[in-house]
């Protein structure tokens, strides 16, 4: 365990992350991809924390990510749910009734 | 030097990016989420590694028990099961695959040949009291901000997820149109 081995996970993780948001056209996988892109901000933060500063500020910061990403998710499933009310799909190429 | 830990360790690290990657390529939407599921109890995993336990149970309390039920939700309410098949085409595989390992070998790069200042001793410490100390004092104000934040984004689901987008009574709700 090194710092440099967890940078490597977390840039593998933000890249799975990228890929999922860059290709996936449901919705949801889109915010899976999202999920997976803040996970890997938080293990840089924590990892920071541990092995280069000596305050637990980072932590702190990933418990924020965490808030965040619980107030993000439940209302992107209510914006979901009212896109597949509408347009019976969830699909993200669809959402685009404000084009003109 | 390679001791159980460290076995440990790179298993969870295993088990971390290959459920990770398995949610970016598999077909099945349903299965992306129970990837998504390994892919977060792997990152609670690392940061028991890394001297975080407050934050090892908050991510397996809320990432795994709220997040990805969320999700799941999502998946089930927002698709036909007659459709799981077709229900979560991509696009750009290439393209995208060329940007995501391009980055990723940009940052694994700077990562292994930057000289970080890492600290000679590590230490393992209950970290429970002191980021509770932490946010009661020194984050404060993000403390509270984040609690309006939580109870806007709840009223702000629930007013958005009605059928009617809240203009009736909930008596009045039915069912969504298919």
């Amino acid at each position: 365990m090194s710092l440099e081995k967890l940078l490597v996970i977390s840039a593998a993780l933000f890249c799975c992350g990228l890929y999922a948001i860059l290709t996936r056209r449901n919705a949801v996988a889109v915010l899976m991809g999202v999920e997976l892109v803040l996970n890997a901000a938080s293990i840089n933060f924590v990892a920071f924390s541990h092995y280069v500063s000596r305050v637990i500020g980072g932590q702190i910061f990933a418990i924020f990510v965490i808030v965040l990403a619980a107030a993000e998710a439940a209302v992107a499933l209510a914006i979901f749910l009212r896109l597949y009310a509408t347009t019976g799909t969830v699909e993200v190429d669809t959402a685009d009734h404000l084009k003109g | 030097m390679t001791g159980p830990a460290d076995i440990i360790f790179y298993l969870l690290a295993a088990m971390t990016v290959g459920a990770a990657i398995l949610v970016a390529i598999l077909p099945n939407i349903v299965y992306s989420a129970i990837a998504l599921l390994f892919s977060f109890a792997g990152v609670a995993g690392l940061y028991v590694y890394l001297s975080a336990d407050f934050l090892a149970a908050t991510q397996v309390l809320i990432y795994v028990g709220g997040i990805l039920i969320l999700i799941l939700f999502a998946v089930f309410l927002s698709n036909r099961i007659s459709d799981v098949k077709i229900s979560n085409p991509s696009r750009f595989h290439w393209q995208a695959a060329f940007i995501c390992l391009g980055l990723f070998g940009i940052l694994s790069y700077t990562a292994v040949s930057t000289a970080f200042p890492v600290k000679a001793v590590l230490s393992y410490q209950p970290t429970t009291s002191e980021i509770g100390e932490l946010l009661m004092t020194r984050y404060l104000l993000p403390f509270e901000v984040a609690s309006v934040l939580l109870l806007a984004a709840l009223i702000g689901a629930a007013m958005l997820s009605r059928p009617d987008g809240g203009r009736g009574r909930p008596a009045e709700m039915e069912e969504p149109k298919r």
